[in-house]
C-alpha cells in the first residue's frame, strides 16, 4: 500500500540526525533505553549508535523471573551486533517485593507495575551515566494506547513515535537489526506466549492500513468502509484512539490564573537550545 | 550584471539573539572571503521560528544595535536576512530586511502568516500588508517570506512591480517522507521554485534553513534558480552549507527576449477583473 511505503535512506537519516541533535543540545552526548529484545526497542538502538556512536549507547535488559529467555538473548544480540553497551538488571525482586503486599492484582496491573519498574531504572541510570532515556513507542502502540502510561510510553525523546509498526519493519531491515528480531511475533513478553496481535484482535498491518488512512489522510467513515474497511473494525479502532488520548497528552492542570502552563505560558521544549 | 549570492542554510538556536547573530556574522564574513556580493538567510534567521511565547523577547526594532551591526557589514556584502520586528505601536512581524552600501533599503513584514498543521505563526504575529519591488546594485527585487510564496498572487504581484529576482527567505519543516526519493515538502518547494521563475521570467533565490526545533526538522536545499526555471545551485538537504551561486546577468536579459511574458501581461485586465471579482464577491 502506497502511503506506507517510505523511502527509507531518507527516514534514515531525519531520524539520526533528530536524536544527535536534540540530545546535543541538552548538553549530553549520551542515549539510555531498555532493550527488550523485540524490534522497536531494536530499532532505537540502530538509529541511536548511528547518530551518538555505540560508545555512547547505554541499553539494558530487565527480565522479569517469568520473561522469555529469547527476549534477553535477542537483546543481546542486538547489543552486541552494534557494540553497544549493554547491562542486565533483573526486576524480580522488585516487583515480587512489591506484589508479596498487593497479592490480588492481575496480569494488567502486573504488567503495568513492570513497564513502571522498568522505567524508574532507566531514569535512574539516565542520571548515573548522563544520559537521555530514549523512547521507544511507534506510532501505531502511540494511538492505540497500547503502552503503559509513565511506563514504556515515558521518554525524553523518541525517534519512532511518528512511524508506523509497518515502518517499523521496513526500517529495521533497512539499517541491519538482525532477521531473528524482525521476524519475530510482537509480543509485550507479559506471560509466556503472549503476542500483541492476539491480545488487540487484529495484526499491526490491518491497524496501520486502517490508521494511515484515518489519521493521516482524514479519511471519513464513509469513505473508509467504501475503500472496503469493515465498519466494525473501524469503530473498534477508532474507540481505541479516542479512549487513550489521555495518555498522549500531559496532565490538564485548573486554570485560574491569566498564564497557565501549555495553555498560555507556551514555548518550545527547545526553548534557548 | 553578473555577481555571486551565497545563501546561508544555517542552524539558528532558538530564542538565542546573540549565538544567531555570531553565525550571521560568520556567515556574512564567509561570503565576504568568497567573494559573493550578496549574502541570503533563512526566515527568522537571527531567532529560530517556534518561538511561540518568545516572539517579545527576541523581536529587534530596526534602529536596534544588531540591525546597525548588519548595516555596518552591508558596506561590504549586501545581506537579505529574518527576524522579528517590533514596531513602534508594538505589533510584532516575520520581517526580513535587505541591507546594502551600510542602508536599509527595504523591509518586508510576511502578509501570509500560517496557522494551519504545524504552524501557529498569527496567534503570535501581526500580518504584514503589503508586496513591494525595490531598488539595488543588483536590479529591482522583491522579497517573499515562505508562505508568502505558496499565493501565486505575492510573487506576481513584485515581479508586476519591477521585480527581477525574487528572494524567499525559509523555514520549511521537513514532512511527507513517502517511498519517492525526496522529501514531500522539499519535492513540492521545488517545484514551486522553478515554476515561479519560469513564469515570471525571474531569477529566484531560495535559502531554506536545517536543524531541529521539538524534533520538527527543517530540510534546507536553498537554491538558486535561473529566469528559465532551471536550478543552477542547490544545497545539502537536512544540513547545514553555504551555497554559492554564480549568476549570470544576461541570461535574464536573453530569457526574457525568448519569452516575453512580463512584456505582455497585461496589468489593466488583472486589475479591472480583480475589482470586479472584489465587487461581485458579496452579492
Amino acid at each position: 500500500m502506497g502511503g506506507l511505503t517510505v523511502n527509507t535512506k531518507l527516514l534514515r537519516q531525519i531520524l539520526v540526525g533528530f536524536v544527535r541533535d536534540e540530545v546535543y543540545k541538552v548538553g549530553v552526548r549520551k542515549g539510555v533505553l531498555g532493550l527488550s529484545g523485540g524490534i522497536d526497542s531494536a530499532l532505537v538502538a540502530y538509529i541511536a549508535a548511528e547518530a551518538l556512536g555505540p560508545e555512547n549507547v547505554h541499553a539494558y535488559c530487565m527480565p522479569y523471573r517469568t520473561s522469555n529467555p529469547e527476549s534477553e538473548a535477542h537483546a543481546r544480540l542486538v547489543a552486541e551486533s552494534l557494540g553497544i553497551n549493554f547491562k542486565v538488571i533483573e526486576i524480580t525482586p522488585m516487583i515480587d517485593a512489591y506484589f508479596n503486599v498487593i497479592p490480588d492484582a492481575d496480569n494488567m496491573r502486573r504488567g503495568n507495575k513492570m513497564a513502571r519498574e522498568r522505567m524508574t531504572i532507566l531514569y535512574d541510570h539516565s542520571a548515573a551515566v548522563g544520559g537521555l532515556v530514549l523512547g521507544t513507542s511507534n506510532k501505531t502502540e502511540l494511538l492505540l494506547g497500547y503502552g503503559t502510561l509513565h511506563g514504556d510510553m515515558a521518554s525524553a525523546l523518541n525517534p519512532i513515535g511518528d512511524i508506523y509498526k509497518s515502518q517499523v519493519w521496513a526500517l529495521s531491515e533497512a539499517m541491519g537489526v538482525p532477521s531473528e528480531v524482525i521476524e519475530k511475533k510482537p509480543s509485550a513478553d507479559l506471560w509466556a506466549g503472549q503476542t500483541d496481535e492476539q491480545e488487540l484482535g487484529f495484526t499491526y498491518r490491518e491497524a496501520d492500513e486502517l490508521l494511515y488512512r484515518m489519521v493521516d489522510q482524514r479519511m471519513s467513515r464513509e469513505e473508509l468502509i467504501a475503500v472496503g474497511f469493515d465498519a466494525a473494525f473501524i469503530d473498534n479502532v477508532a474507540r481505541k484512539v479516542q479512549g487513550s488520548h489521555f495518555k498522549r497528552r500531559l496532565p490538564i492542570i485548573a486554570k485560574v490564573s491569566n498564564r497557565t502552563i501549555d495553555r498560555d505560558f507556551r514555548y518550545a521544549r527547545d526553548w534557548g537550545k | 550584471m553578473d555577481f555571486t549570492v551565497a545563501l546561508a542554510q544555517i542552524k539558528p538556536k532558538l530564542g538565542c539573539l546573540d549565538d544567531n547573530m555570531a553565525l550571521a556574522e560568520a556567515a556574512i564574513e564567509k561570503g565576504i572571503a568568497a567573494g559573493a556580493d550578496l549574502v541570503v538567510f533563512p526566515e527568522l534567521a537571527l531567532t529560530g521560528y517556534f518561538l511561540k511565547d518568545l516572539v517579545p523577547e527576541v523581536a529587534l526594532r530596526l534602529d536596534s544595535p544588531q540591525i546597525e551591526k548588519l548595516k555596518k557589514l552591508s558596506e561590504r556584502i549586501s545581506i537579505a536576512i529574518g527576524f522579528v520586528e517590533v514596531s513602534a505601536d508594538f505589533r510584532f512581524f516575520n520581517s526580513a530586511v535587505y541591507l546594502e552600501d551600510g542602508e536599509i533599503r527595504h523591509v518586508h513584514r510576511k502578509v501570509y502568516l500560517p496557522t494551519y498543521g504545524l504552524f501557529d505563526e498569527q496567534r503570535y504575529m501581526a500580518r504584514g500588508e503589503r508586496f513591494r519591488a525595490f531598488d539595488t546594485r543588483f536590479g529591482r527585487i522583491g522579497m517573499l517570506i515562505c508562505e508568502d510564496m505558496w499565493h501565486l498572487s505575492a510573487p506576481y504581484i513584485l515581479a508586476m512591480d519591477g521585480a527581477m529576482t525574487l528572494i524567499c527567505l525559509s523555514s520549511s519543516p521537513g514532512r511527507g517522507v513517502t517511498e519517492s526519493e525526496g522529501l514531500g515538502s522539499a519535492a513540492a518547494w521545488q517545484k514551486l521554485t522553478t515554476t515561479t521563475a519560469m513564469f515570471l521570467n525571474c531569477r529566484v533565490f531560495y535559502c531554506n534553513r536545517v536543524g531541529y526545533e521539538d524534533g520538527i526538522n527543517f530540510w534546507g536545499g536553498s537554491e538558486a534558480i535561473a529566469p528559465s526555471g532551471e536550478m543552477t545551485d542547490r544545497g545539502a538537504l537536512l544540513e547545514e552549507d553555504f551555497v554559492l551561486a554564480k549568476v549570470d546577468g544576461g541570461a535574464l536579459r536573453r530569457e526574457r527576449i525568448f519569452s516575453p511574458m512580463m512584456r505582455d501581461e497585461n496589468l489593466a485586465i488583472t486589475v479591472k477583473e480583480l475589482k470586479r471579482i472584489d465587487r461581485e464577491k458579496d452579492c
